[in-house]
């Protein structure tokens, strides 16, 4: 104990020195190097989120932890391993401290030669998914992060800028992306998941692990990469590609992706995003729904988590984003009743607002979209001459225009909607007499009603999200309500299954 | 790199696209796919994406021809969305470009159904689309579309205008639609011509699959252990 003490006040008075390395830290890394090299993946697990968390909380909350040189002598120089102490190192700083240009660029040297190991080497540790995921998370974080910073040149130091010009080529985003693409490619992630269809892998089964003496560091960065080019997509506004990176892995069933928390979350919130922005609401929907109710049931267990507050904002955000797509598509039904009433707690007269489709909706269509919205960027490099302007809000303003033109298209059909609410059939003539328009603008606002109720899926077919639906012969507008659907198969299975479970409860009963 | 793709077998475009769309040697033989797409009236909107991508990363190498072909393609390809697709990709100073305004006009008119406005629009600008063959029947396909998705029976007057065409030309294209395409002809009291288009799950309702009770296969399996 004496030991700790010593080490927090000489941490806490002198200067940060960088090759001071404190008995707990000593104990933490040959330790975490000898569970790595036994594939103890438990207690992998254990170090690196309790023991290294600790350890920062006491020791390390406003400086960054020892360098990977100063611990180096401890893990008999073990190369690998430097490379993943220094991966965590980074974040540290990142999650802490800010950091400074010239760490940005190092941690990018980090992962391209952490990467190049993984890709070319082999590698035979077993490391928990967790930190898999973590990995490429941050690398996507960091890339995001950087695109951001280099962006603002307004105040920036002769220094600085020269640094950006010496190393143009860090985070560049062919680098990225093709560091992602390789993972993927190497791992072969995308034919495991093909023959797990038909029975001959247990990928899923297993989390991805090897159980029989393999490695799956490569083959879950692949997995993890596939997630992490949809999010990186989506920065730059290509929201298909996005989609189709993400296509292997099935979002109707739980995977390897719904283990970690944190990947979860990712997925959803971007598959989410990336649907809306296709105009594909009724599937924008329909998973935000998932995740929040799955949020709303289980975030009491990661309260301890350090990953605790990123799930709180992304909670909210998708909360933001359901209430913009169901305004823009009102299909209740889709919701279950808990979410659906935190979004009323939370959201009601935004949403009444929204509903409203005048000039005061599309403010609130902007406040919301823009608290929902991933932090895009301008992956292009910067120009570096006179005159130095910050540009990192472009990117955002892009996306937010085109979001609110979309809007503004559809502004008339909430008119229509409350129309259709009230009649079965109705004349054209009747119609745009109460809507207060010409016959022929009435016409083209059916048109558009169907037209943007309608979104085209990834093989071109034509799927309704309509609530209410209408069809018009000659002059006349017949309304067709959607029947509410009973899902009885689905209510009967539930029951059998809940069934089955209580019958089974009451035999383990003995009776005395 | 791009001298060991030569070496090997030459990959055609669309492979390309799959396999390595994260390189910017590609540029120019996607340039040279989308004149390709415009003259043999083909359509690829990955490899276009891919183009896109590259021009935002290099914004110097952007050719402003090129996207408006791409612009007019993804038009074509209406009711699919790929024209705001492409322009989430192109940054706003590119955007305010004349011939780009232009474009964006007419998606909008064509998002919201003002055909009237959309052909005025075109006939403004001849030069531009002209230089695409294929494209009024591909927005014909869309107006036809569209209405398909409205009504069980059209009047005359509300096709014409949606597709651009009158008096002999229209009569011609119902002909045609008729004899091919399942269309009918009706006499509205007095007025002139109905047209009878064919019945699909959207101008039905009542042909509407309901596929809201169906059970998968997968969730059966679930109870398989308890039924045995």
């Amino acid at each position: 104990m004496a030991a700790y003490d010593a080490d927090s006040s000489a941490g806490g008075d002198l200067a940060y020195d960088p090759n001071f390395v404190p008995d707990s830290v000593k104990t933490f890394v040959v330790h975490l190097y000898r569970q790595i090299r036994e594939k103890n993946v438990y207690e992998i697990h254990q170090m690196y989120e309790g023991s290294f968390n600790r350890l920062t909380d006491r020791m390390f909350r406003e400086s960054p932890w020892p360098t990977a040189e100063a611990v180096e002598p401890y893990v008999d120089g073990d190369h690998v391993f430097c490379l993943l102490y220094r991966e965590m190192w980074f974040r540290h700083v990142y999650a802490r401290l800010t950091p400074t240009p010239k760490q940005r660029v190092e941690s990018w040297d980090n992962y391209c030669n952490l990467f190049g190991v993984v890709l070319h080497g082999v590698v035979n540790m077993q490391l928990p998914n967790q930190w898999l995921w973590d990995m490429v998370d941050e690398f996507v974080y960091q890339f995001q992060s950087y695109c951001q910073y280099r962006a603002k040149l307004k105040n920036k130091t002769e220094e600085e800028l020269q640094l950006l010009r010496n190393f143009d080529q860090a985070w560049n985003v062919y680098g990225v992306l093709n560091y992602l693409q390789a993972l993927v490619e190497k791992s072969n992630i995308i034919q495991i998941l093909e023959r797990e269809k038909e029975g001959l892998e247990q990928f899923t089964v297993d989390n991805g692990y090897d159980y029989q003496g393999g490695s799956n560091v490569l083959k879950m960065l692949g997995y993890y990469s596939m997630i992490g080019l949809l999010r990186v997509h989506c920065l730059l506004g290509d929201y298909r590609t996005g989609l189709k990176c993400m296509a292997p892995i099935d979002l109707s069933q739980q995977g390897v992706y719904t283990n970690v928390i944190g990947s979860h979350i990712s997925t959803i919130y971007h598959y989410g995003f990336a649907n809306l922005m296709l105009r594909r609401y009724g599937d924008a929907i329909r998973e935000f729904n998932k995740m929040l109710l799955y949020i709303l049931k289980y975030k009491q267990y990661h309260q301890k988590s350090p990953q605790y507050d990123q799930i709180l904002k992304k909670n909210e955000q998708m909360y933001a984003l359901l209430a913009v797509c169901l305004s823009l598509c009102p299909q209740q039904k889709l919701v279950d009743e808990n979410v659906s009433t935190q979004l009323k707690e939370k959201y009601n007269d935004k949403m009444t607002k929204m509903q409203r489709y005048d000039d005061e909706a599309s403010t609130v269509y902007d406040e919301l979209f823009s608290y929902g919205c991933p932090k895009f960027i301008t992956p292009s490099a910067p120009v570096l001459d006179e005159p130095l302007m910050n540009y990192n809000q472009e990117a955002y303003r892009l996306q937010l225009k085109m979001f609110l033109f979309e809007v503004k298209q559809q502004q008339l059909l909430a008119g229509i909607r409350s129309f259709l609410k009230i009649y079965s059939t109705i004349t054209v003539t009747k119609l745009a007499q109460f809507m207060d328009v010409d016959e022929a603008t009435l016409r083209t606002i059916l048109m558009t009603y169907k037209h943007k109720m309608h979104s085209t899926d990834n093989d071109g077919k034509i799927v309704s999200n309509a609530d209410i639906d209408f069809y018009v012969d000659d002059d006349t507008v017949h309304v067709v309500e959607a029947k509410p659907t009973k899902r009885f198969g689905d209510y009967f299975l539930r029951q059998i299954l809940k069934f089955e479970e209580m019958i089974s409860e009451l035999e383990k009963v003995q009776l005395d | 790199m791009a001298k060991e793709a030569q070496q090997q077998v030459s990959y055609t475009v669309e492979e390309l696209v799959a396999v390595n769309p994260y390189n910017p040697d590609i540029l120019a033989d996607l340039e040279n796919y989308v004149n390709e797409q415009v003259s043999s009236q083909k359509y690829s909107l990955d490899a276009n994406l891919c183009l896109l991508r590259l021009y935002q990363c290099e914004p110097e190498r952007m050719s402003p021809p090129i996207v408006a072909r791409i612009l007019i393609k993804a038009l074509m390809a209406m009711p699919a969305q790929d024209f705001s697709l492409c322009l989430f990709l192109i940054p706003e100073q590119v955007q305010s470009e004349e011939q780009f305004k232009t474009l964006i006009v007419l998606s909008h008119y064509l998002e919201t159904a003002r055909f009237r406005l959309f052909w005025d629009e075109v006939a403004k600008n001849c030069s531009l689309l002209e230089s695409v063959p294929g494209f009024q029947q591909a927005i014909e396909a869309y107006a036809v579309h569209v209405l398909s998705l409205t009504y069980q029976k059209v009047p005359r007057a509300v096709l014409a205008e949606a597709i651009n065409k009158e008096g002999l030309a229209l009569d011609q294209f119902l002909e045609y639609h008729v004899a091919n395409s399942g269309w009918a002809i009706e006499k509205s009291q007095g007025r002139s011509q109905l047209i009878v288009l064919p019945p699909n799950e959207f101008n039905h309702p009542e042909l509407k699959k309901n596929a809201s009770d169906s059970v998968s296969y997968e969730h059966v399996t679930r109870i398989f252990p308890v039924l045995s």
